[in-house]
């Protein structure tokens, strides 16, 4: 027996009719969320070229880049890149990529587009708030972007931004003064939009199901999204006063990261009484719960894409969902694994190891439901399945290296080296970009009303899937070698047999970027002349797929709100549909599957 | 195409584990005395995680290949056991094998930060700054004279801020840009931040430890190899990050002996 959800609240909007209010300052979660989708595929594209210029620099060190002065005529003075501006632009890339692609597409563009429509309802409650999360957010991005044209460039501290390096001001080097202002104030601001965006979903989802759906009846994508939100709102609120210390500290004269008797260019430095591990500490307190709010998506939106596709729920709805709820709480035990040779107290750090080789518990549940459920299954092989197979293989691999990072012991030899590297690529970069894209061609035709093409996805899934592997897996191989990260050269004697890897990953990097503009291709082509899609062209059972029209309407529902009678996952079973019954067709079917 | 899938999936698996297995890239010999544990840690690190590697992406591949050709009329099939079998799996296998890393790593550790220094022990102070190494060596005394930041300069090559007019302490000390030490005898390594945060990585020592402004740490190693080797820094410290290293010779102690009085008379 279903516990049978109060009549939601409807946050009720009129459709708009002015251009402005229809596709710019829109109060429509759909449109936000195309919105954040958009502000994601221009930051990636972005972090993208980025990273293509960096690994030819790291490749070939004092090779010309043709036309990169354009760019920045002190940081590439004759097209060749300076030392500062590679850790400026690798600076970039870290933070457009973990912010403003890593955290918007899964979680703020999917979440915003979707949770509302799965979870039956209107709209969100509060549709001004979700406006100005994504306002604000864009205010972000452009603060940031606004480093790229001051006089000495972006900060080079990287996006875990290091006090004291960060907080000295522009003694500390390049970009270390209004470079970092700039960089904190972004953050700051984005934070902000994300905890709108989160309050935003955690009400969603509390508030507004519709009749019937009950907590557990919830498609896991929700799960994920619900659960992301909650980590948001906790982590994005530490991380946003730490950076307004942050900032205090080069415009106030406050020292709360930075100690006394510093010496820098032969100065004393004015500074006293702060902490440097303070930074790490709050940083960190974000920084670990943030690849789960980069990942925890990915894992919902890969369940209910590989769901549709196996024709079977998962062996446990629950299970899994009581799985990403470990790791989000976890997340806030291990973040100490970050710092076990930072100077903290060593006792502190096995304290924080032991949670760390813990989280891979949940974590393994996870990839063994995943494997269990396609024991047996009836699987469509397509791009969106395709995608979402191989993040399973990208987090299984990104998985089994945080046994290394996670023991203090051995971090000695793996603490920031590429082994690191390779290994939040893989488990936070990489899978979770797959998870994109699984989530792109899957629900792209529900966003847009027409199919993407599945053969130029095809292509993309398997040089992408090939490619990520070549990039990332040597990566590894580097670290083990003692190969240390935010090096722009390798002067270092004994790091020079290991110069021809990089030459390989660089080929590859480019090879695989490359291949991210048959995406694009697709993605723009299939959004103006893709093939008509119908209402539900995956035959699958959630809400989203139950909407009058594709795309859906301004209401999502039309006149009458959905009422739910099943489990998000009825498949496998024969209705008048075929093997599956939609959550809100009142059609009765048996099924062995129904756990909740 | 799932079965194509499945075949790459375990080409690229394969391929990925023969460099790990052939070490063709692999940590350096070790030279220090408490380097073993550390790297048996890391060998049955490797074997467990190489295993799970393996036998992950195997499973995936295997059900990838059997389940993609499925037709419409084939019945949907439950692994045996379900979901609780996958949990007790999951809390046996990796809950067992996370533990004991975690448990026998202990001993890796506390091998370098647990245990204190001998007493005697050659003490040894390294201060970091934007982008270079300096060295202090006690000198005669065996005492280290205070510092003083307001005293450091570059230019006067006043590194640690030392006032030998005033302290004592200070008058034979020995600062040098190269650290030798001497082969077998622990040497007590005491860190010193100059400006921001730095790191001292010495792959071969197994030893990686950072420099945090205002808080003076320390570390403590033998080696047991003579040779030269080089002292990186991992902590991202500005626009010379990469190029700030410093060699470490490791000689016998009558080289030692013979290295520090040719710096002595160089102060």
């Amino acid at each position: 027996m279903h516990e049978m959800s109060p009549q939601p609240h409807v946050a009720h909007h009129v459709p708009p009719t002015g251009f402005i209010r229809k596709h710019i300052f829109s109060l429509d979660h759909k449109v936000i969320g195309k919105q954040y989708y958009g502000l994601a595929l221009v930051a990636v594209l972005m972090g993208m070229v980025l990273s293509w210029l960096m690994r030819i620099h790291l490749a070939w060190t004092n090779y010309p880049i043709p036309g990169l002065h354009w760019l920045s005529n002190t940081g590439a003075p004759g097209n060749v890149m300076t030392p500062e501006y590679y850790l400026q632009l690798m600076t970039m890339h870290a933070t457009l990529m973990v912010f403003f692609v890593l955290t918007t597409a899964p979680f703020a563009a999917f979440g915003n587009y979707f949770l509302p429509i799965q979870v039956g309802a209107e709209d969100m409650p509060f549709p001004h708030f979700n406006m100005m999360s994504f306002w604000v957010t864009f205010v972000g991005f452009l603060v940031l972007v606004a480093s790229f044209f001051v006089s000495d460039g972006p900060t080079l501290g990287g996006w875990t931004q290091y006090a004291p390096l960060s907080a000295v001001g522009a003694v500390g080097g390049p970009g270390e003064g209004m470079g970092v202002v700039l960089w904190a104030s972004s953050i700051a601001i984005f934070c902000v939009g994300q905890l709108l965006g989160s309050l935003n979903f955690i009400t969603t989802t509390l508030d507004m199901r519709t009749r019937g759906m009950s907590m557990w009846r919830l498609p896991l994508s929700a799960w994920a999204w619900f659960i992301t939100s909650c980590m948001g709102l906790t982590a994005f609120a530490v991380l946003m006063p730490a950076c307004i210390l942050l900032i205090l500290d080069h415009v106030a004269g406050t020292s709360f990261f930075v100690p006394g008797n510093l010496v820098i260019n032969d100065q004393l430095q004015p500074h006293s009484g702060g902490s440097t591990l303070l930074w790490q500490h709050l940083f960190w307190f974000f920084g670990h719960p943030e690849v789960y709010i980069a990942i925890v998506p990915g894992m919902g939106i890969v369940s209910h894409v590989l769901i549709t596709n196996m024709r079977r729920p998962m062996l446990s709805h629950r299970v899994l969902i009581y799985s990403m709820g470990a790791l989000a709480v976890l997340s806030y035990m291990v973040y100490g694994h970050h710092m076990f040779v930072s100077g903290m107290n060593p006792v502190s750090s096995l304290a924080f190891s032991f949670p760390t080789l813990i989280i891979t518990i949940p974590s393994t549940i996870v990839v063994l439901i995943w494997l269990g459920s396609l024991y047996g299954a009836k699987l469509r092989i397509n791009a969106a399945s395709l995608f979402a197979l191989g993040f399973i293989s990208m987090f299984i691999t990104g998985g089994v290296s945080g046994f290394f990072l996670a023991q203090p012991s051995i971090d000695i030899m793996l603490h920031a080296t590429y082994f690191v590297v390779g290994h939040f690529h893989m488990v936070m970069g990489v899978a979770a970009m797959f998870g994109i894209f699984a989530g792109t061609y899957f629900w792209f035709p529900k966003m847009f009303g027409r199919m993407m093409n599945e053969t130029l996805g095809k292509v993309h899934f398997w040089l992408s899937f090939v490619g990520a592997y070549a990039i990332f897996m040597p990566f590894h191989y580097l670290g083990l070698a003692g190969n240390v990260r935010r090096y722009q050269a390798f002067v270092i004697d004994y790091m020079q047999p290991l110069i021809p890897v990089h030459r390989f990953i660089t080929v590859a990097a480019l090879a695989t970027g490359a291949a991210q503009l048959i995406f694009l291709y697709n993605l723009i082509h299939s959004r103006f002349w893709g093939q008509p899609a119908s209402d539900n062209p995956w035959q699958a059972t959630s809400l989203e797929w139950s909407t009058p029209t594709t795309p859906p309407p301004h209401n999502n529902f039309g006149d009458k709100l959905p009422e739910v009678y099943h489990d998000p996952y009825q498949y496998g079973v024969k209705s008048s549909m075929g093997d599956y019954v939609m959550q809100a067709s009142p059609e009765q079917v048996p099924s062995e599957h129904d756990e909740a | 195409m799932g079965k194509f899938v499945a075949v790459t999936i375990v080409v690229i698996a394969i391929v990925s584990a023969i460099p790990i297995l052939r070490h063709t890239w692999w940590m350096a010999p070790d030279i220090s005395q408490h380097g073993a544990p550390i790297d048996e840690q890391m060998s049955e690190t490797m074997a467990e995680a190489g295993i799970s590697f393996l036998a992950s992406q195997i499973i995936l591949a295997l059900f990838i290949w059997k389940f993609s050709g499925s037709r419409p009329s084939d019945p949907i099939k439950s692994f045996p056991g379900g979901a609780k079998t996958m949990v007790w799996a999951a809390f046996l296998l990796v809950g067992t094998e996370v533990l004991a890393l975690g448990v026998f790593g202990v001993k890796a550790w506390a091998n370098v930060y647990f245990a204190a220094p001998a007493a005697n022990a050659l003490p040894v102070q390294v201060q970091a700054g934007q982008f270079a190494f300096y060295f202090r060596y006690p000198g005669p005394d065996g005492s280290f004279g205070p510092l003083h930041p307001d005293l450091i300069s570059e230019a006067n090559a006043n590194f640690f801020g030392i006032d030998v007019d005033h302290d004592p302490d200070s008058k034979d000390d020995i600062v040098t840009a190269e650290m030798a030490i001497p082969v077998n005898r622990e040497i007590h390594l005491l860190m010193h931040a100059k400006d921001v945060g730095h790191s001292f990585f010495v792959p071969e020592l197994r030893v990686q430890q950072d420099f945090v402004p205002g808080l003076d740490l320390s570390l403590h190693f033998t080696a047991t190899k003579i040779g030269r080797y080089e002292i990186v820094c991992t902590q991202l410290c500005g626009l010379g990050h990469y190029n700030m290293k410093a060699y470490l010779s490791v000689m016998s102690q009558e080289d030692f002996d013979s290295w520090l009085k040719k710096e002595a008379a160089l102060q």
